[in-house]
């Protein structure tokens, strides 16, 4: 019976059944839509600025671009810094996959050092990510097409060309223009302290020693950028912005090449220094320590091999001797302490002590010697600076005693750093009582004055400090402060770097600098003066005092015999000099170790870098 | 059959075809967006214009060929095709060519041919079929006799493995259940079975990649390069369209190929960034009308088979809009589902239209059948 039921179908019930399950389903189907449209709303409506950032830091990368470094030129406009293009190997870790084979597929295809690879991958450790790292530089036109052709096998790899920094003269003006090199960790750290690591961006080189590094700041300019649009794999679409960099700017150097090559040249046999400046300015005129090395072997990155045989060099390449260079200044002081003398009234022109060749303190009998065994005789100031008696000077230093005389020099520069443009530089050594009671603990002693006084035992001073110390004598008290840079230029216009002086001496009486002054002249200018040999002849008036610096400690009585003695410990000669000897306008520090007299062997060489300042008109101011 | 003649001019023409105008009208709508979209999604690629323009013209022309066959016809051949289905899974089963890891395509020698495409009409056609043969509402050995024929080519199309579309053809089964009018009660306990099988797909059945998509759903941001790539870079081009978009070909994820997949699964996150907001809401609204226009068809068809088959394909399209769009906006884990005639490609677009042919054959020969 009830079988019927089944068997009838009621149509009606059927499709009342089927419309509501369809009306069921629209409904369901509306709910889930009105699920995706209220996603939707969260996503492009409430969350839009969050996810617009995304997209945009997705597409929009900004490219730091380097500024070109300023360039250094020398006093007449000849180039001494540029900036070359060279073509390098670079990576950029983050996009390689395997380092290990990558290197090794390189190494397939072009030639790199086993050291080249050891600093890249030190690189690679140590720099900031996301930067391209360089493992070879200056590669040459061979190498560049190797790698062009095959850059589709080294996704991650690229030649990139650059502006490398060269040094034309080479080991010319190293010591002064120092190098620049890659910036180190310790480096991006100071950077970093001193909120200039924003502007290094794009940079990799930094200024290391010299000039290089003292006008970092200037010489680097300012880093401009690019806000690019890239695709999924950082390539370029299109430039959306572009800020230019600003070159650093270039400097102008007193430095003249022609004094420069005449300074290595005559230096050639000797280790030693030269340095000129204008003494009414303190522009640095010349500046060379020999021996010296090639600038751009630093500049890609110095190979230990070549960087051992300079640091382990007997002639210490490395020093900067004009300005490092620790040398007792010998007799070319006593002109200072001769205008000591006469400022304090211990002596007049008219002092005339007798020199038996040698000198004694009272209660004593050791014999401090003059380097004349049978002495001078009757001596005064112009005799005892023309000449160099010792013996004057050991008396007149007893009579001044440590403390005046410690605390003059100072004034005058010794002792002092000079302020000079570049920051290797050592303050050499002016002794006083509190610095030998901290030094050695011990007191000071009179017997530490006399050879004080002719500029031996604890005094010492650099090539660069004695010029400088010299100034006060011709500048009437002014004490000039050194520098390389003469002027600036952004390539429009030009700042002069004029430095006011660093100190002036008060002057008790203005006759006693011609004293001095004269003392010096007649040291050139008259027979028998210690440097009158080296300077007959010359076109031009010249003043100077010669100094023969005793390294070996001689003992009482005995002689000097420099082919007894190692190479090393014989004397030193120094010779300070300027001219025209009136109103001069260049200074000139000769300092050889080892060579023997100042008279001698200095003196001569100041006189040739003299002879070409004069003709070859280095003097543009006359 | 005079009706037919007495609607508009417009109507009629088309009728004659067995073509449903709004049906069609609403289709093309969303073809033309989807090519337009489809322009800019694959960086103006006129080769890749011409191959999906090529297909669509076969897919509407399948659309029309299956129009033209009478409901009573599909329903005779139902089981016949199931039967067919059924045989060609095994021999896939059996001597399937592999891709991507899986094995789901039948060489023919001129033609790489994938049976679960098959099933897609299939399945719901025969549990249409069976269910039809009895009154409605079902009873409880008729739906399970459905849900036999549901589970048999679920499970050989699981196996492949391809676990969406197996869910899919078991979904679109199951809907011709649920239309029969199959009980709330029941479908409440076969919820429940379902939600306690889930651990036992999670534990057993699942393989690790597909573990790991839904870990990924879960978590995008854990591995945003790795897997969780996709569905973020998916976000941001969605996210970054805002209300009315970043222009037609101005989508800096799409254009600069940030967004991966953008022309074929991925292709909602290039419309939604480039139309914005706006141009989601037209695009649902097209396809909510198309589904409505379906619906409205299946619920005047004259017969049982004819509605329930109409009204599960109807859903299965929904489920494909639905799918689709949640995994590309993170609403669901990433599943291969394309974005029905929006997304570049293949032999699905051509089931697609089918069953939309088989909707109005259903919608257009009723007249006929009704004649006593």
């Amino acid at each position: 019976m009830f079988k019927k039921r089944v068997a009838i179908q009621d149509f009606a019930a059927e499709s009342r059944l089927f419309n509501q399950r369809a009306v069921f389903a629209i409904l369901f189907v509306v709910l889930m839509f009105s699920i995706i449209v209220f996603n939707q709303y969260q996503l492009q409506v409430v969350s839009y600025q969050d996810y617009q950032t995304r997209s945009e830091g997705n597409r929009i990368k900004v490219v730091p671009l380097a500024p070109n470094r300023g360039l250094i030129y020398d006093r007449s406009g000849i180039l001494l810094a540029e900036n070359r293009p060279v073509f390098s190997l670079e990576l950029v870790p983050e996009q390689i996959k395997d380092m290990t084979a990558t290197l090794a597929e390189l190494a397939a295809l072009i030639e790199f050092s086993a050291e080249q690879q050891d600093a890249f991958l030190k690189q690679v450790r140590a720099q900031r990510r996301f930067n391209s790292i360089t493992l070879k530089e200056q590669l040459n036109d061979q190498e560049v097409a190797i790698l062009a052709v095959n850059q589709h096998r080294f996704p991650g790899v690229t030649v990139e060309a650059r502006l490398s920094r060269h040094y034309p003269f080479g080991d010319l003006f190293t010591h002064a223009l120092g190098y620049i090199g890659k910036i180190n960790t310790r480096e991006l750290q100071q950077l970093e302290l001193d909120g200039e690591a924003a502007n290094y961006a794009a940079s990799r080189d930094i200024g290391k020693i010299g000039l290089e590094r003292f006008y970092q700041r200037e010489l680097h300019g300012t880093m401009g950028y690019q806000e690019v649009e890239v695709n999924n794999r950082g390539r370029l679409i299109r430039v959306l912005r572009s800020v230019p960099a600003v070159s650093g700017q270039n400097i102008y150097l007193g430095l003249d090449v022609g004094l420069q090559l005449t300074a290595q040249q005559i230096l050639k046999q000797h280790r030693g220094a030269i340095v000129a400046i204008d003494p009414r300015d303190g522009a640095v005129l010349a500046f060379y320590s020999n021996p010296s090395y090639d600038a751009n072997l630093f500049v890609h990155g110095i190979s230990s091999a070549n960087y051992n045989e300079l640091l382990n060099s007997r002639d210490r390449p490395l020093i900067n001797r004009v300005t490092q260079g620790v040398y007792p200044p010998a007799s070319t002081i006593k002109p200072h302490l001769a205008l000591l003398g006469l400022e304090t009234r211990t002596i007049t022109t008219s002092t005339k002590i007798w020199d038996p060749g040698y000198y004694t303190l009272p209660n004593s009998d050791h014999r401090f010697r003059d380097h004349i065994r049978w002495g001078h005789g009757w001596v005064d100031i112009y005799t005892a600076i023309t000449k160099s008696c010792d013996t004057f000077f050991y008396d007149m230093g007893i009579k001044l005693g440590i403390d005046r005389i410690s605390e003059y020099m100072h004034k005058m520069g010794f002792g002092e750093k000079t302020g000079i443009d570049i920051l290797e530089e050592s303050s050499a050594n002016m002794p006083s009582r509190g610095w030998k009671r901290a030094r050695h603990n011990q007191p000071w002693y009179p017997g530490d004055t006399v050879p004080l006084s002719i500029g031996q035992s604890y005094w010492t001073t650099t090539p660069l400090q004695l010029a400088v110390a010299t100034t006060p004598l011709l500048n009437r008290g002014k004490l000039v402060t050194p520098h390389m840079v003469t002027a600036f230029s952004n390539g429009e216009t030009t700042a002069a770097n004029n430095l006011p002086p660093r100190q002036v001496l008060e002057v008790e009486n203005e006759q006693n600098y011609a004293v001095v002054m004269d003392t010096m002249h007649q040291t050139v200018s008259i027979l028998g003066g210690t440097a009158h040999r080296a300077f007959i002849g010359a076109q031009y008036s010249s003043a100077g005092k010669t100094g023969t610096a005793q390294l070996a400690a001689i003992a009482q009585d005995a002689k000097y015999d420099a082919d007894a003695i190692d190479e090393r410990l014989r004397d030193n000669a120094m010779y300070l000099g300027y001219a025209p000897h009136d109103k001069p306008t260049i200074l000139v520090v000769v300092a050889l170790e080892n060579a023997g007299g100042g008279g001698s062997n200095a003196a001569p060489l100041a006189r040739q870098l003299m002879d070409y300042y004069f003709t070859a008109g280095v003097n543009t101011d006359e | 059959m005079n009706d037919d003649f007495t609607g508009n001019a417009r109507h009629s023409r088309l009728a004659q075809f067995h073509i449903d105008t709004p049906l069609l009208l609403g289709l093309l709508a969303l073809i033309g967006f989807g090519l337009m979209v489809l322009y800019s999604a694959s960086g103006q690629s006129i080769v890749m214009m011409e191959r999906q323009i090529i297909r669509l013209g076969i897919a509407l022309a399948v659309m029309v060929a299956f129009a033209q066959i009478k409901p009573q016809t599909l329903k005779r051949w139902s089981f016949p095709l199931f039967l067919v289905g059924v045989a060609l899974l095994v021999a896939v089963m059996l001597v399937g060519s592999v891709g991507k890891g899986a094995q789901r395509w039948l060489d023919l020698g001129f033609m790489m041919f994938q049976p679960s495409e098959v099933m897609k009409l299939a399945v719901p056609m025969a549990v249409a079929w069976f269910i039809a043969s009895h009154s409605l509402p079902p009873r409880i050995w008729h739906l399970l006799g459905g849900a036999l024929l549901c589970i048999v080519p679920t499970l050989l199309i699981a196996q492949q493995p391809d676990l969406g579309t197996s869910i899919l053809i078991a979904t679109a089964g199951v809907f011709v259940l649920f239309l029969s009018g199959m009980s709330w009660r029941l479908i409440a306990v076969v919820a429940g079975l379902i939600s306690a099988f889930l651990p036992i797909l999670w534990l057993f059945l699942m393989r690790e990649y597909q573990r790991q998509r839904v870990l990924t759903f879960l978590n995008p941001e854990s591995d945003p390069l790795g897997s969780g790539y996709h569905i973020i870079q998916s976000k941001i081009a969605i996210g970054s369209g805002g209300f009315d978009g970043k222009g037609w070909l101005h989508g800096t994820q799409s254009q600069l190929e940030f967004l991966p997949e953008r022309h074929t699964d991925f292709i909602f996150a290039v419309l939604s960034e480039e139309f914005g907001m706006l141009g989601v809401l037209m695009l649902l609204a097209i396809y909510l009308f198309i589904i409505v226009r379906c619906m409205i068809i299946s619920s005047r068809a004259q017969d049982n088979y004819s509605k329930l088959v109409a009204g599960s394909f109807t859903l299965t399209f929904f489920v494909y809009v639905f799918v689709n769009i949640g995994m590309v906006s993170g609403l669901l884990p990433v599943v291969g589902v394309p974005l029905p005639l929006i997304s570049f490609g293949g032999t699905s677009m051509v089931t697609l239209m089918a069953a939309f042919g088989v909707i109005m054959s259903v919608g257009t020969h009723k007249r006929m059948l009704a004649a006593p």
